[in-house]
This record gives C-alpha cells, sequence and structure tokens, in this order.
C-alpha cells in the first residue's frame, strides 16, 4: 500500500539527482503504488510497462501521461473512476483519501524536471532543491509559470490558455461514506453472496472464490458561492469556469452567485460545453459587476437554501474578495449560521495572493472567525491546490 | 526462417524494429491524422493507446459496447500499413481448425489415392515417405493465427484481428494467450513455427464476459466509449457526406438521447452512420417526428427498443435533439 511507503511523490524526487531516465520509472512505480492503494488491481509488471510508455511519450505534456496510465495500468472501465482520482491526487494534490498524504507541488516539480529539451542545468537545479525538501514545481515551462500567475496580470491569451489547461484537469470532490454497500476485492467482513453465486454459475457450479463488499463511500455535496461583483472582474470569468469544472465534473454540487442578490447557477453550469454553460449561466445572474451585499446574499442562502438541508454536511466553499457593501455584523451572523451546518466551510480570496495581503476588508475580517480554511485563488494552481483542499477530508 | 520447422525455442527477435513495422514518428498525433486519413476518427486515449501498441509491439485489447468503431480500428490499420488483415471472428467453440491451422484432408486424400495407384502399377508398398509428404506444407492450410506467425518477414506486417473474443471459450483464450507470449504455433506432425516479427495483434471484446486477466496482462488495454457529441458530428459528416451540418448535429444528439434511455442495445456509432444514411436517402435536411418515425428501425435494432423510445414521445426526442444541435 501507499500509505505505508509514506508521499509515493516525496519517495520518487527525494532521493537527489536522477537520470533523466530514471524519471519516469520512479514516476511509473511510484502512481502505480497509489492506484493499488486506491484498490485498483494493477497487473503485475503493469508498472514497468507504464514506465516505458512515458519514456516513449515523454513527461511533458499531461494528457499522454494520463492515457498511458490508463491503457497500460487498467484492465476494465470500472476503475477509470478510481484511476482518475488517483490521477488528480498524484499530480494536482486533490486527496480524496487522505491517508495517503500525497503532496501536488512534488509531482509538478517531479514531471517539470523531467523534461528532456535542452534544460539540463535547470534540472540539475531542481535536483538541488528537491534534495533539500523545498519542492520547485513552478518554474520550469511556460505551463509551469502560466498556472502560478494571478489572473488578473494574464493577458487574454494567457486567460484562454488557462481556461484550456483548466478544463483538461479532472478535479473531484471529498467523499463520505454511504450505507450502500459496493463490491471490493480484498476480503471484508461481508460476504457478497449475490456476486459469490453468480460466479458460481458462471463457473457451471464450480467452487469460487467468494465475493465480498464494503461500505462504498459517495460524495459529499460541495455548495460553491461566487462572488461576481465588479471587484471581482477579473477574476469571475476565470472562477465560473472553475465552477463548470466542479459542477460538470461530479454530482453534488450546487452553485450560486453573490452579487446584490443571490443566483442558483447550478443547472445552468451542468451543461458539458463550456462556453454553453458559461453562457447560460452568465445569462441568468442580472448583477454581474454590481455591488456586493454578502450578508444579504448569505442570509437569503441560509434561509432558502440552507434550512432545506442543502448546506448541511457540505463543504462550503465562498469565492469572494470581501470587499463588502454591507453590514460586518450582518455578515458574520450569517456566516455563523452557515458555519453550523456545514462540515467546512472554506473561503478562497483571490486576493490574498497578493504579496503582503491582509484581511483588513470589514467583511473578511467580520466572516473569518467562521472559517476553517482561508486560501487564495488567483491563479490556476491555487485552483488546483483549492480543488486538493476540498478533497482533503 | 519463420516457415521452417524447428521444436527447439528460437530466441525472440532482438535489435532494432525491422522496419516493416510502422513507427510512427510523431507519436500520438501521427496516428491519429493517420487514422483520420483512412476515414476513421480516433480521440486522444486511442490514438495514444494504438501508438504504443505499435512502438511498444504489443497486443492491443479493445473492449466496449457494439458498433463504437472496435473492429474497425483493426481494419483501417491494415489499410495504413499496407499489411495484410488476418481476421478471426470468434464464436462458441471456435477451435485449432478455424483459427491456427488445418489440414487439408481432401488433398490429402487424393494425394494417397494417387500414391496408392502409382504403387499397384509398380509393384511396390506405400511407404513411411508418403506419410510425411501427406503431413508437409503442402498440405497445411494456415488459418489465420498460423498465417500471422508465418508472414513473410520482408513485407509489412499484418494486421491479427481477434475479433469478439469473449465469444469464445475459455480454453481458446488460453491458447491464443500463449501464441501472443510465444509468437509461436506447434504442428505436432512438424513443429513448432515461430514468427521472425510479431504481427500487430488487435483483440476486441463486446464484453459479455470478463477475459482472464493473464490475457489483459499481455495487452495494453483501450475501453472504447460511446464518441463525445462532437466527434459524433465529425464521424457522420465523413461517414455519411449527403447529409447537411444541421441534420448532422441533430442526428449526434438525438442518438445521444437513445443511448440514455437505457436501452437493450444503445446504438452505436454504427446505427448513427446508418441512420444519418436513412435520412440522407429521403433526402431531409432537419430532423422531424415523421422522420424519425420511418427511419427509426435503422438505429435501434431491437422491436424492444423502438417501442421504448416511442414511448419517452418521438416529438420531444426530436424537440430536445434540435436544441442540443442548435
Ligand atoms: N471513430 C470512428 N470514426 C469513423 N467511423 C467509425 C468510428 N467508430 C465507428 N465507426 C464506424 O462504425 C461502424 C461500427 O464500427 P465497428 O468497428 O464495427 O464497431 P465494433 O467493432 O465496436 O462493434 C463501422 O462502420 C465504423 O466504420
Ligand atoms: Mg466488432
Amino acid at each position: 500500500m501507499a500509505g505505508d511507503q509514506g508521499d509515493p511523490a516525496s519517495g520518487a524526487c527525494g532521493t537527489g539527482p536522477a537520470t533523466a531516465a530514471a524519471r519516469p520509472e520512479r514516476l511509473a512505480v511510484a502512481f502505480s503504488r497509489l492506484l493499488w492503494g486506491c484498490g485498483v488491481k494493477v497487473p503485475a509488471g503493469a508498472a514497468m510497462t507504464y514506465a516505458e510508455a512515458l519514456s516513449l511519450l515523454g513527461l511533458s505534456r499531461l494528457s499522454p501521461v494520463y492515457w498511458a496510465g490508463r491503457a497500460t495500468l487498467l484492465t476494465r472501465p470500472e476503475d477509470v473512476g478510481a484511476y482518475n482520482r488517483a490521477f488528480a491526487a498524484f499530480y494536482f494534490g486533490d486527496v480524496a483519501r487522505p491517508d495517503k498524504g500525497v503532496r501536488s507541488g512534488r509531482t509538478l516539480a517531479l514531471l517539470a524536471g523531467a523534461r528532456d529539451d535542452g534544460e539540463r542545468d535547470r534540472d540539475d537545479q531542481t535536483a538541488g532543491r528537491e534534495r533539500d525538501g523545498e519542492p520547485a514545481p513552478l518554474r520550469y515551462s511556460h505551463i509551469e509559470i502560466l498556472r502560478a500567475k494571478d489572473f488578473a496580470a494574464c493577458s487574454a491569451d494567457e486567460l484562454a490558455e488557462l481556461e484550456r489547461l483548466l478544463a483538461r484537469a479532472r478535479l473531484r470532490g471529498p467523499v463520505r461514506r454511504s450505507r450502500r454497500y459496493q463490491p471490493v476485492r480484498r476480503a471484508s467482513h461481508h460476504p457478497d453472496l449475490a456476486r459469490t453465486v453468480r460466479r458460481a454459475l458462471r463457473a457451471g457450479g464450480e467452487p469460487v472464490r467468494r465475493a465480498w463488499k464494503a461500505p462504498g463511500v459517495r460524495p459529499r455535496r460541495v455548495v460553491v458561492l461566487c462572488d461576481v461583483s465588479g471587484s471581482m472582474g477579473p477574476y469571475s470569468r476565470v472562477l465560473m469556469r472553475f465552477l463548470h469544472l466542479v459542477v460538470s465534473g461530479r454530482p453534488q454540487v450546487e452553485a450560486f452567485t453573490i452579487g446584490t442578490r443571490l443566483t442558483r447557477v447550478t443547472r445552468e453550469l451542468s451543461v458539458h460545453d463550456p462556453d454553453v454553460a458559461l453562457a447560460r449561466a452568465t445569462g441568468r445572474v442580472v448583477d454581474w459587476s454590481s455591488g456586493t451585499r454578502l450578508g444579504e446574499a448569505l442570509r437569503e442562502f441560509n434561509e432558502r437554501w440552507g434550512a432545506r438541508g442543502l448546506a448541511r454536511g457540505s463543504v462550503t466553499v465562498i469565492f469572494s474578495d470581501g470587499l463588502d457593501r454591507g453590514d460586518p455584523e450582518n455578515l458574520a451572523g450569517e456566516m455563523a449560521r452557515l458555519a453550523r451546518v456545514a462540515h467546512k466551510v472554506v473561503w478562497v480570496n483571490p486576493l490574498k495572493g497578493s504579496p503582503g495581503y491582509a484581511p483588513l476588508a470589514r467583511g473578511m475580517a467580520a466572516a473569518l472567525p467562521f472559517i476553517d480554511d482561508f486560501v487564495e485563488g488567483h491563479s490556476l494552481s491555487s485552483l488546483e491546490a483549492l480543488a486538493g483542499l476540498v478533497g482533503n477530508e | 526462417m519463420s516457415s521452417v520447422p524447428n521444436s527447439a525455442p528460437a530466441p525472440e527477435p532482438e535489435g532494432p524494429a525491422p522496419s516493416r513495422w510502422p513507427v510512427p514518428a510523431g507519436g500520438p498525433d501521427d496516428v491519429r491524422a493517420a487514422l483520420e486519413r483512412y476515414g476513421y476518427l480516433a480521440d486522444e486515449g486511442l490514438a495514444t493507446v494504438v501508438y504504443l501498441s505499435l512502438v511498444m509491439r504489443r497486443p492491443l485489447l479493445l473492449e466496449g459496447d457494439a458498433g463504437v468503431g472496435k473492429t474497425e480500428v483493426a481494419k483501417v490499420l491494415s489499410r495504413w500499413t499496407g499489411g495484410e488483415l488476418l481476421r478471426i471472428q470468434c464464436y462458441e467453440g471456435i477451435d485449432v481448425a478455424q483459427a491456427v491451422y488445418e489440414w487439408d484432408y481432401s488433398r490429402q486424400l487424393l494425394h494417397l489415392r494417387a500414391a496408392e495407384a502409382r504403387a499397384v502399377s509398380t509393384g511396390a508398398s506405400i511407404t513411411a515417405d508418403v506419410e510425411d509428404e501427406l503431413y508437409s506444407e503442402r498440405f497445411l492450410v494456415r488459418r489465420p493465427l498460423l498465417a500471422a506467425i508465418t508472414a513473410d518477414p520482408e513485407g509489412p506486417s499484418p494486421v491479427l484481428l481477434v475479433d469478439e473474443v469473449d465469444r469464445a471459450d475459455d480454453d481458446f483464450e488460453a491458447f491464443l494467450l500463449e501464441v501472443l507470449s510465444e509468437h509461436a504455433v506447434t504442428v505436432p506432425e512438424l513443429g513448432t513455427f515461430r514468427a521472425v516479427v510479431p504481427p500487430i495483434v488487435v483483440i476486441t471484446s463486446n464484453r459479455t464476459r470478463d477475459l482472464h486477466d493473464a490475457l489483459k496482462r499481455r495487452c495494453l488495454y483501450h475501453w472504447v466509449d460511446h464518441p463525445t457529441f462532437e466527434r459524433e458530428v465529425e464521424i457522420i459528416s465523413i461517414r455519411a457526406p449527403s447529409v447537411g451540418p444541421v441534420l448532422a448535429r441533430e442526428i449526434a444528439a438525438a442518438v445521444e438521447q437513445l443511448r440514455g434511455l437505457s436501452l437493450y442495445k444503445p446504438p452505436g456509432v454504427a446505427e448513427t452512420i446508418d441512420w444519418a444514411e436513412a435520412l440522407g436517402v429521403l433526402g431531409r435536411t432537419r430532423l422531424d417526428e415523421a422522420a424519425v418515425e420511418a427511419t427509426l428501425g435503422s438505429v435501434l435494432k431491437y422491436r424492444e427498443d423502438a417501442e421504448k423510445a416511442r414511448a419517452a414521445g418521438l416529438g420531444e426526442l426530436v424537440r430536445a435533439a434540435s436544441e442540443r444541435a442548435s
């Protein structure tokens, strides 16, 4: 199990400078181990096949790395879900299994450092930094730089590229145990008789392996409230894309925009095509680029949706710069109500990414005591980290 | 030489890949472009796994619902590489005689008669030589597996298609695994034939049952999904060019809807193309309820499924499709 070995990503990059040829191998082994830990029966020898595939395809782009893994490590479509989760955990730090302790920066560093296009000297630097235990994820390619760049400072072309990158990311949300049983591979306390009988029938009455089941996990509801007021201008568009990705990518996500009022955009954003979804959602929002009344909007949310149980047990994520025209007392009261029912409240503030930021805005200061996680959301890599945080129960 | 019997195991072919194995220099993108030239639109996942299977010389195992384009991959590979397509259509009870080799009994019999006649006229008796002759390569009928193993190493690699392997019995699967691991086939009367260069192998399964882990381990695996909406529109436009762009979108959208109805046999790409052609023949430029009613049989092949679609409402199907398409 990956858990026994600690962090597979750091295991792969913590042992000093590696030859470029060795990197795919360590990457493949570490990832296969994680996948195995997620319950996928990775065939014997498959990690080496994956390593071979990686050295053929190179590591400079993520999608061949993704597809090569599916081709070499999986043998049934049922495992694609687990594969996607493991992949997100490994490459984006989106961890649905906290016990595995995977961190994203390391893997990105590993990937970035493994480029074989003549940036060898930089590779050595990377290796040095890795030895010191300091991940250096965001330095080695155009894309890595872009990932870390503040959306507000990006050109239109860069934003378009980021949106493409964002669309490629697969983000998964948190899970909670469900009472429904699901088939498992290893012996558990619950024999799955129906499946055992089906197996026996197929085998023509011969004795067969017994089948087992265990409580499954089901996704925890995620509620996202996205501030679309004027001050959020540089971020709103990308954040809406992110929202679309989250809403269309997994069940149990509710999305709202907040400005001077609250608008539910879940249905609009559920459409697969991001452009269509965005057009529909923005079409519905009447207070786009308006002022902000966070307290009012939150009260509306608590009363109309929270009371119906929408927020109960959820991970609620608020995207806002906390610049509020309303009464801070009011906001604090509504935050308290929300925090009581939600499993976790995450506040994402794009301004937090700027150097020297302190949460001095009145609204922000009022909300802060009721927040479980206060994070930045100004760049792609911070959004990826956010996805990890939301998944990290 | 491949076709010289030798019972001792020969070493695996080594060194650089002989030129008859296509090695797409530009990676998966090259593969995608090449398949497209032959009328097959592959997504990135499929292009990647095909590329890897060519470069790593591993059999390719494609699983997926009927009609999603698994078999076509092998056909297109054969056209692209110029390698002969050697196809084994699996079914319950398929055996060595259909898949590997068979003795040509009628010709053997003729040969024997002739030998007998000669013996009578010369007053001699039939010798052991005759028996050896009878079981020589002259009388060996090479079925696809043996043909793939013994293909001319100078020519382009043949493409061995083992189609719908889930229909064959376990025994056949085990045998196939052996052949794929050894790249060799043993004919008891003649000895072992060993491939100089392994053939390109594509195995398909509709997954009516699970295949053995050992076989899967040998292969690179890809689950072929139904195409995305946009991809299916493209497929329609290249495979049924008489259909206009608006109708193509509406058809793809309607098929997408139908796949959501939990039908007995959800339409695959094959059905989409059939349907598009049928609507094209009717000269339609837009989808409407009457046209769907008239052509429903070409997209839903089972009566129960057609009834289910009618129960769900063909008018509603058309409306939803045109909204999705616009
Ligand atoms: N991606 C694709 N591009 C072009 N044609 C396709 C594609 N997928 C399927 N087809 C067509 O659909 C039909 C059915 O494909 P086939 O390979 O026989 O399906 P399967 O073997 O999965 O049952 C064929 O006519 C094939 O040409
Ligand atoms: Mg087929």
